[in-house]
């Protein structure tokens, strides 16, 4: 078992995704059960189902002076980084501890590959066009050499990127690097946006719904994708009333590529040293934030995993059904979520679900409630078997 | 930045004609590198033998470096934490999705898809060797090995225990070819642990320092390799721990950030 971390605060965070621009917006849609999904309106093909997508980033292409960056996935981050000013954040972070000082961690799945699908319908004479061939258009660190360009920070910059855990597990690879003094503080991004890959590829893995997805209901059959940006800002000491991570668990099913082990083995892990971490025992969580996809055998592995460690005195609700779920990004996505839940005090529905999976029936929150949230976790679960939880305290009352 | 401190137990690496440890030592004694085809690829026996034949060429690449040095380290591979590191991933995947998306998309296959996460050595790893442990898949750019070090070495500071840290990259395929280049197939494979054991090679201090370096150009025997972006930045490691004296070797961290190792036997 891990030993007991001390808490980092979160100094400032924010999101973008289909829910809109920045946390006014996600509060605002969470607290009227307001979903982001539609039907899909993204690929040239058709594929009929429903998606979580952000509009507007066809026309804001970022800053001239990124211009070798600029790609969907990027314009999302540009996009989602001048949300609740958190640029300005970032920069007077960087500016308080010094730029060599600051780790710079994201996570994304996706990266820029939209933009490599793109060269590959427009190839001349076998060739990338030219306007696409660009080397920081086909890296999966495109994301990582953007922000660095962007906020011109000097200390260690990498991305993590093991599916729909990515952008949870940065937080753990902040809290280490900040515990052992190699930074004093890390910037966290995660984003991920809509591309074939996505979704053609769960497509073919006859994963994705035709409908909004349902997660925990039992006529469940499915995902929908969407994209988002989320940042966030992690440093040893901050206000008393900025909320903390006090803990993360990560760890490997070794089971299957694409399917979680049937007992939920990694997913118990990584929640049993999420709570050592912490100093927590399961019944002083309030309110769980699940990873909840919504495909048949996800959730029914997460819910017997819920059922067997938690009482009905605990919360629970995904939420991929207001945003869909948005892959790399979905760990700090969901994170801010939580967040934000425990910043207003209440739990968001589980959005267009009704018949909740009866072992869970009594954990699972299908409709939003009022209720105060101290301590918080959050699921993240990829393919490769990659499962990470995070916890969360909220900050001191005003 | 205080300075990380960890013990090389074990090395693995696998490139054409230079299938271990002991062949890389040999090269750079003098000895010719092995005669090997152009389409050579390792067969790691640690995965089942389906996997052996099908399994994506970047997980056959680092579960055979990964074993070689789990077993020079003398760990089983199921208590290992560990951290891969790619420059460019799965170029040939990326290839043939994006040809395949581009013609039509609704033939993409879902094994290629599964197959196409930038985690796929680390998921096919963890299956192999019954490791339930976090495994972590990472990229960055020119820095890929740099920080897959600075990762594993975090990790093995913050939890006390021996981390795999495996780095690869495989041969670039089609359009990709121009803006992703990598010429010939590579990995290395190191165990690092928290204390200096029996089968520690050697000691590794670790810190950071400002501005960038130029990868040290590896010796004349080796020059086939730095067709690789990960060998070009792994091997001036490897050469300094094959030579089993002190060294201090400079790679490049970041856009502006290089990360000083000082190897001592």
């Amino acid at each position: 078992m891990p030993t007991r971390i001390a808490p980092l605060a979160i100094t400032a965070f924010t999101a973008t995704s289909a829910l809109g621009h920045g946390r006014g917006a996600h509060a605002d849609a969470l607290r009227n059960d307001r979903g982001g999904l539609r039907d899909n309106d993204f690929t040239r093909a058709t594929l009929p189902c429903a998606i979580g997508r952000v509009d507007g980033l066809e026309s804001a292409p970022v800053p001239d002076a990124f211009g070798e960056y600029d790609c969907r996935n990027n314009r999302l981050a540009w996009h989602g980084i001048n949300a609740d000013g958190f640029l300005d954040a970032a920069r007077a972070l960087i500016e308080r501890h010094g730029a060599d000082r600051v780790a710079l961690i994201v996570g994304t799945s996706t990266s820029s590959i939209g933009a490599t699908e793109e060269g590959y319908r427009a190839l001349e004479d076998g060739r990338l066009p030219e306007h696409l061939r660009k080397p920081a258009l086909h890296t999966p660190h495109s994301l990582g050499l953007f922000l660095e360009a962007v906020l011109g920070t000097r200390g260690p910059c990498l991305t993590v990127a093991t599916a729909c855990s990515s952008s949870a597990k940065i937080f753990a690879k902040a809290e280490r690097m900040i515990r052992l003094g190699t930074a004093d503080a890390a910037i966290l991004a995660g984003i991920d946006t809509l591309c074939d890959s996505v979704l053609f590829g769960f497509n073919a893995l006859e994963l994705v719904s035709s409908q909004r997805c349902r997660p925990f209901d039992t006529a469940r059959n499915g995902i929908s994708i969407g994209e988002a940006a989320g940042f966030a800002i992690v440093e040893r000491d901050g206000d008393a009333r900025a909320p903390r991570l006090v803990g993360y668990g990560e760890s490997s099913d070794a089971y299957h590529m694409s399917t979680p082990h049937p007992e939920g083995r990694g997913a118990r892990l990584a929640l049993s040293d999420a709570l050592a971490r912490a100093g927590l025992a399961a019944s002083d969580v309030d309110y769980i934030n699940l990873h909840g996809t919504a495909t048949p055998k996800n959730d029914e592995v997460e819910a017997a995993v819920l059922a067997d460690v938690f009482t009905s005195r605990v919360r629970a609700s995904a939420t991929k059904g207001f945003t869909g779920h948005t892959l790399g990004a979905a760990g700090i996505l969901e994170a801010a979520i939580t967040l934000i839940a425990m910043e207003q005090g209440f739990v968001p529905a589980t959005l267009n679900s009704r018949d909740a999976e009866p072992i869970v029936a009594a954990q699972l929150a299908i409709e939003r409630e009022e209720r105060t949230i101290r301590v918080a976790l959050s699921n993240s679960f990829g393919f490769g078997g990659s499962n990470c939880t995070l916890a969360f305290a909220a900050g001191a009352p005003n | 930045m205080r300075t990380l401190t960890v013990f090389v137990d074990g090395i693995g690496i696998w490139a054409p004609g230079i299938e271990d440890w002991a062949a890389l030592q040999r090269v750079l004694s003098g000895g010719d590198i092995a005669a090997s085809g152009a389409h050579a690829k390792p067969a790691p026996a640690i995965l089942p033998p389906t996997e052996r034949r099908r399994a994506p060429e970047p997980v056959l690449l680092a579960s055979e470096a990964a074993s070689q040095a789990a077993t020079m380290a003398g760990r089983d591979p199921a208590t290992l934490a560990c951290v891969f590191t790619s420059t460019h991933g799965d170029l040939a995947i990326t290839d043939e999705m994006c040809a395949t998306l581009a013609a039509d998309p609704r033939e993409l296959s879902p094994t290629r898809f599964h197959n196409s996460v930038h985690n796929a050595p680390a998921g096919y790893w963890t299956v192999a060797a019954h490791c339930n442990k976090t495994a972590t898949a990472i990229s960055a750019g020119p820095s890929s090995f740099a920080a897959g070090i600075l990762e594993a070495a975090t990790e093995v500071a913050a939890d006390g225990e021996a981390v795999l840290l495996a780095a690869y990259d495989i041969v670039a395929r089609g359009p990709l070819a121009e803006v992703a280049p990598s010429g010939v197939p590579f990995a290395a494979a190191f165990v690092l642990s928290p204390s200096r054991g029996a089968a520690t090679i050697a000691q590794l201090s670790i810190y950071p320092l400002q501005g960038t370096a130029a990868p040290k150009a590896p010796p004349a025997a080796l020059a086939a390799l730095t067709a690789n972006p990960t060998a070009v930045q792994a091997l001036p490691l490897l050469v300094a721990l094959a030579e089993r004296k002190p060294a201090k070797v400079t790679l490049t961290a970041g856009a502006n950030m290089s990360l000083a190792i000082e190897v001592a036997p």
